[in-house]
């Protein structure tokens, strides 16, 4: 584990910086998708980052927003660059909101977008693993196996280390599948199974964790949030497939 | 059976092992975060410790178990901690009779006594400066960088970590008030 990153007076969080790195590589994954899709590659990469400068400032926002009596005496403090305050879950969905208006005003073509952004989104995986193993998070249960990790005073499953061989092996998939000229897809369907894939794997690898955020009679909320994603991508595949819109082609 | 009637097959097949794979991963809250072993990160128990004051006599952090206690790790020579050290004692001022303490561990280790002493007087500070000689805190806390700030509930577990600082008095305000409303 390496939470922190010493640079002489600075300290670095480690987990950040590699989602950054990772966000990164997937946008330049995503634009040269874009390329070999033959749309305007630039809206693609456009478009992600709206996503996340918006859910950024979303998230802060939506905080400052539910504290809005403690920032009124104290408005500098709305430019804190502390992640504690930020509203996630809402910063996510107004980046979503963000980057499909973006896609609307410019009319981009839905699935052959999202197509592009399939890569961007196995990546990204990648480095939220890769940045967990930094940082502690997402730990798996104590377990006494050849391959536990030692981690918060207990032997544990590498469930970081599960999770990213699982989206390795997704990115690897999706780089063979591209690939076969005798199978060419209708457009949509490579985010769908990129998609469908990553969530069967959380469904089965949250199993093994030990952080779950348990919502009523003990369900895992990850895996019914998968679950959810897992059935609606691969219906949504069997109609996709049946009927692409002309201005997807 | 076309290929049509096979793909919704497939797709019934793996949506119904999902599911059940999800039954079976069912788990209760408590099982899960209730035998943690003590660490210095969020939803954990708080590493208990025991330290000298500044000014004589003791704090064993377990006493005073049913109040939110900010614990922030602080050396008179980091210029971040010297900065939101003011935004504690605000916060202690306005928030003690609610039930909040601040105890701020100087990290004498890598300190020295008559520094944290002035800067504790230069500041005014009224609440207990505490005296972490050997490192021991340090070590448990696995001080990574100056300031860190550990915010703990009333039962005992670490709620908010923030590595680095300064820490603004909003920031803190809104991460303690709702452990601050929360029943002892």
């Amino acid at each position: 584990m390496f939470p922190i990153l010493r640079l002489g007076p600075f300290a670095i969080q480690t987990a950040g910086l590699i989602l950054i790195l990772g966000v990164w590589v997937g946008l330049w994954l995503a634009e040269r998708e874009a390329a070999r899709l033959k749309f305007h590659n630039e809206f693609v990469y456009n478009l992600a980052f709206t996503g996340l400068v918006a859910g950024l400032i979303g998230a802060r926002l939506w905080y400052v927003l539910q504290h809005l009596q403690v920032y009124v005496l104290d408005p500098l403090a709305i430019f804190s660059p502390t992640p504690a305050t930020l509203a996630r879950t809402e910063g996510v969905a107004i980046g979503l909101m963000a980057a499909a208006l973006y896609g609307v005003r410019h009319k981009l073509p839905l699935r052959l977008t999202l197509d592009a952004l399939a890569p961007a989104m196995v990546v990204t995986m990648i480095a939220s693993a890769l940045a967990n193993l930094a940082s502690g998070d997402a730990f798996g249960a104590p377990a006494q196996l050849p391959w536990s990790l030692y981690l918060w005073g207990e032997y544990r499953h590498p469930s970081q280390v599960y999770e990213m061989i699982a989206a390795l092996g997704v990115l690897r998939g999706w780089a063979w599948w591209r690939r076969q000229e005798r199978w060419r897809p209708a457009p949509g369907i490579s985010f769908l199974w990129v998609a469908a894939s990553l969530a069967a794997a959380r469904v089965f690898l949250e199993a093994f964790r030990s952080d779950s955020v348990i919502v009523g009679e003990g369900w895992r909320a990850a895996q019914v949030g998968s679950l959810f994603l897992l059935t609606t991508s691969l219906a949504l595949s069997k109609f996709w497939s049946r009927s692409p819109t002309s201005s997807d082609i | 059976m076309n290929d049509s009637q096979r793909g919704w097959f497939f797709i019934i097949v793996i949506v119904l092992a999902a599911a059940f794979w999800t039954w079976l991963s069912r788990v209760p809250d408590s099982t899960l975060s209730g035998s943690r072993l003590a660490n210095p990160r969020e939803d954990f128990p708080a590493p208990d410790f025991t330290l000298d004051h500044l000014d004589g006599g003791s704090t064993q952090l377990s006493d005073l178990r049913g109040n939110v206690v900010i614990v922030n790790l602080w050396a008179s020579w980091c210029a971040p901690c010297r900065a939101e050290m003011p935004a504690f004692q605000k916060l202690y001022n306005a928030n003690r009779e609610r039930g909040l303490e601040v105890l701020a561990v100087n990290s004498t280790f890598q300190d020295s006594e008559t520094d944290a002493r002035n800067f504790a007087g230069q500041l005014g500070l009224t609440y207990p400066i505490l005296l972490d000689r050997e490192g021991v805190v340090s070590r448990q806390y696995r001080l990574q960088a100056l300031p860190s700030t550990f915010i703990i509930d009333r039962s005992g577990i670490i709620r908010t970590v923030i590595i680095g600082g300064p820490a603004s008095e909003a920031t803190l305000q809104t991460q303690i008030e709702a452990l601050l409303n929360e029943s002892p």
